[in-house]
């Protein structure tokens, strides 16, 4: 399927707005700044934007710890957020979230998330919501190669297969959990995508670098998912750029892997070299986009460095019980 | 004596023990860290450094690292323990309990109970718990509230480098399910630390940590240094305080505290943890029941408010016990008519 230019030019700029929102948070971490873990979406945009670009407003997604593509991709604002992991009470979570819990449930954002695992049960939820609405909306679960093994999310898909409920399992497989490998770690010869299999659900498996891959996939999934035939999963290959939080060294990496998967595997490089040489956009095009997305991450961060500090009250604001 | 940091402490003591007693595994996420990788197996060590080298001396065999499992790493280590084995698993922070809490709840905390005696359940559940980090909600709680309440656990809050050393020894050496809370603001901290290998601190005798006969101030883990920068404080002004240090909230040294407060006849608990139904209400509780005509003023409560855990710098400092509230407390005890 050929996507117009403005779906091309829009999609490109969502996924840099995570890459410089990603890449600027890196370099502002340094300063010590920003409180607390920080865990980085680097290199998986394409997974991320390419899902959220078939969603509106009334599907909804639930993240992982690795949430800042996904609010993002969905629709979160990016001045917001930033106060949000600068801990400002204008921040989207007034402060009290931060990185790891920033939710906005005006977008259907409900959630990143600090308990590996969590999500999936909770996408089901929402997913039998939009089956008793019966508006053809479907909920969206994004876990990792690590949260896959945890015992929630196979009760999720099974759940999801017994109550035929429109929940699409995003398993975004980018090797590692933490420092732990794959192939280490999921017993099913490193393929995700079994297991759904396994539950009774039809699964996809695509290069998750790759955002046409992911995107066409995404199609054939959800319409799949909105036609009434249950829950789906699918797996996207994808990588990490940079380590499991902020300040990981990485010493469980192979030497020069990163710069390897940069070179070969960027979505963003990959999408431009391919829109480029079909003649779609140019350079130019794009170049323009980026700056574009420069100063509006330089705006965020100069919004949430000014914007106002929570105070010692703040801490009871929205306790419904207080001692 | 040796100096030594509260995270080296545990892992010098997990490695004396495995040496010691070859029934002694470990198993946890990442506790090698680097499995399946290209950055070779023993790349981390634990995401708290609390397991470094372990896997050299030992092997997969006895470091088992695990996909990201609770329920199967607690249910794991009940079945190694009944099964003649000495598990200590590890949970990466403390709140991942939620995850698991049947396996410790309604497992392993019962086994030799309900088994009729006839079995004991020895493992070592070591967790990661504590504010000071940012992490929020979900990052950053005190759960020994949660599993003091539950019968057939003990519960052990180490608050220095040598209680690390000595209560881990006992932990390990214990035939029943022992609760191992390390503060992750303490990981940093020095101390003296005996070399006996033999060094052991039994359950359930809590430390006078400053003496003196105006008010006893209960506490343990990170806050249990805020006690004592107060009383160190109040003792220029000529205000003696009893620090007592529980070390183990189950068993709890019922005596030394009662003992203190027979001569203060002033208590100030402070607790890291929420404040309904945990462990400065409960020490209230004991001493209203136990030696309430030793009291010359209420008891006082010192704890976070009813809320979950905030993210922001200045929230999260909002939330917890300040040396200033701690000092707060302990003068409105003295100045109780
Ligand atoms: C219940 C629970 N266990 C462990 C952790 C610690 N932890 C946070 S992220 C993570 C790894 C998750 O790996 P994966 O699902 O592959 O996601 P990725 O980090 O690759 O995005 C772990 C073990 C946690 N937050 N929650």
């Amino acid at each position: 399927m050929q996507l117009s230019r403005e779906a091309l030019l829009g999609a490109y700029r969502r996924m840099k707005v995570v890459r410089e929102f990603e890449e600027r948070l890196h370099v502002e971490i340094q300063t010590g700044e920003i409180a607390g873990f920080t865990h980085l979406y680097c290199g998986q945009e394409a997974v991320a934007v390419g899902v959220c670009d078939h969603l509106d407003r009334e599907d909804k997604i639930i993240s992982t710890h690795r949430g800042h593509g996904h609010c993002l991709a969905k629709g979160c604002d990016v001045v917001d957020m930033m106060k949000e992991i600068w801990g400002s009470r204008e921040g989207l979570c007034k402060g009290k979230g931060g990185s790891m819990h920033i939710a906005d449930v005006d977008v259907g954002m409900l959630g990143a998330n600090g308990i590996v695992g969590a999500g999936a049960p909770i996408a089901v939820g929402a997913a039998i919501s939009a089956k008793i609405d019966g508006k053809g909306k479907v909920s969206i679960a994004f876990s990792g190669d690590g949260a896959c093994n945890q015992g929630t999310t196979f009760e999720a898909m099974n759940l999801a297969v017994v109550t035929q409920a429109p929940c699409i399992f995003v398993f975004e497989n980018n090797h590692y959990s933490e420092h732990t490998g794959v192939d280490y770690a999921v017993g099913t010869a490193n393929d995700i995508a079994s297991r759904a299999e396994a539950f009774g659900m039809k699964v996809w498996r695509a290069d998750g670098t790759d955002f046409f891959a992911v995107y066409e996939t995404m199609r054939e999934v959800l319409d799949h998912v909105r036609a009434g035939n249950g829950p789906a999963a699918v797996e996207f290959d994808t990588e990490r750029f940079f380590g499991h939080f902020e300040g990981d060294p990485q010493r469980y990496r192979g030497k020069g892997e990163v710069d390897r998967i940069r070179e070969t595997r960027d979505c963003l490089k990959n999408f431009r070299a391919s829109v480029t040489s079909a003649k779609l956009l140019t350079d130019e095009d794009l170049d323009t986009l980026d700056a574009e997305v420069l100063a509006e991450i330089e705006n965020a961060v100069q919004a949430a460095r000014a914007a106002e500090r929570p105070t010692a009250d703040d801490v009871l604001a929205d306790v419904y019980i207080a001692y | 004596m040796a100096q030594m940091m509260y995270r080296e402490a545990v892992v010098s003591t997990i490695a004396e023990e495995m040496e010691r007693d070859p029934n002694v595994v470990m198993l946890g996420e990442d506790i090698v860290g680097g499995m399946g990788t290209a950055g070779g197996p023993e790349a981390i060590g634990g995401i708290w450094s609390t397991s470094v080298g372990l896997f050299d001396k030992f092997g997969k065999e006895r470091m088992i690292d695990t996909p990201i499992s609770e329920s199967a790493i607690i249910g794991a280590a009940s079945g190694l323990a009944l099964a003649g084995k000495r598990p200590i698993a590890e949970l990466m922070f403390a709140d991942f309990i939620g995850v698991c809490l049947d396996q410790i709840w309604n497992q392993m905390a019962k086994f030799r109970y309900m088994f009729g005696g006839k079995t004991r359940c020895p493992a070592v559940l070591r967790l990661v718990y504590g504010a000071g980090y940012n992490a929020a909600a979900q990052h950053s709680q005190s759960v020994h509230q949660i599993l003091t309440g539950m019968p057939g656990l003990k519960v052990v809050m180490p608050s220095s480098p040598a209680d690390v050393k000595g209560l881990l020894r006992t932990a390990i050496r214990d035939d029943d399910p022992v609760v191992f809370l390390e503060h992750k603001a303490l990981y940093g901290m020095k101390g003296d630390v005996p070399d006996d290998p033999n060094f052991t601190i039994p359950f359930g005798h809590a430390r006078l940590t400053r003496a003196g006969e105006d008010v006893t101030i209960v506490s343990s883990g990170l806050l249990l240094g805020f006690c004592e920068a107060v009383a160190d404080k109040l003792a220029q002004e000529g205000i003696g305080c009893d620090v007592i240090d529980l070390r183990t909230t189950s068993p709890l040294d019922e005596e030394a505290i009662l003992d203190s407060i027979e001569v203060t006849g002033r208590l100030v608990v402070v607790d890291e943890a929420p404040p309904r139904c945990g462990l400065a209400a409960d020490i209230c509780a004991l001493a209203a029941a136990k030696a309430f005509s030793s009291l010359k003023a209420p008891p006082q409560a010192v704890t976070p408010p009813h809320t979950p855990i905030p993210f922001a710098r200045e929230l999260e400092s909002a939330y917890l016990p300040s040396t200033d509230k701690i000092e707060a407390a302990v003068r409105k005890v003295l100045g109780w008519r």
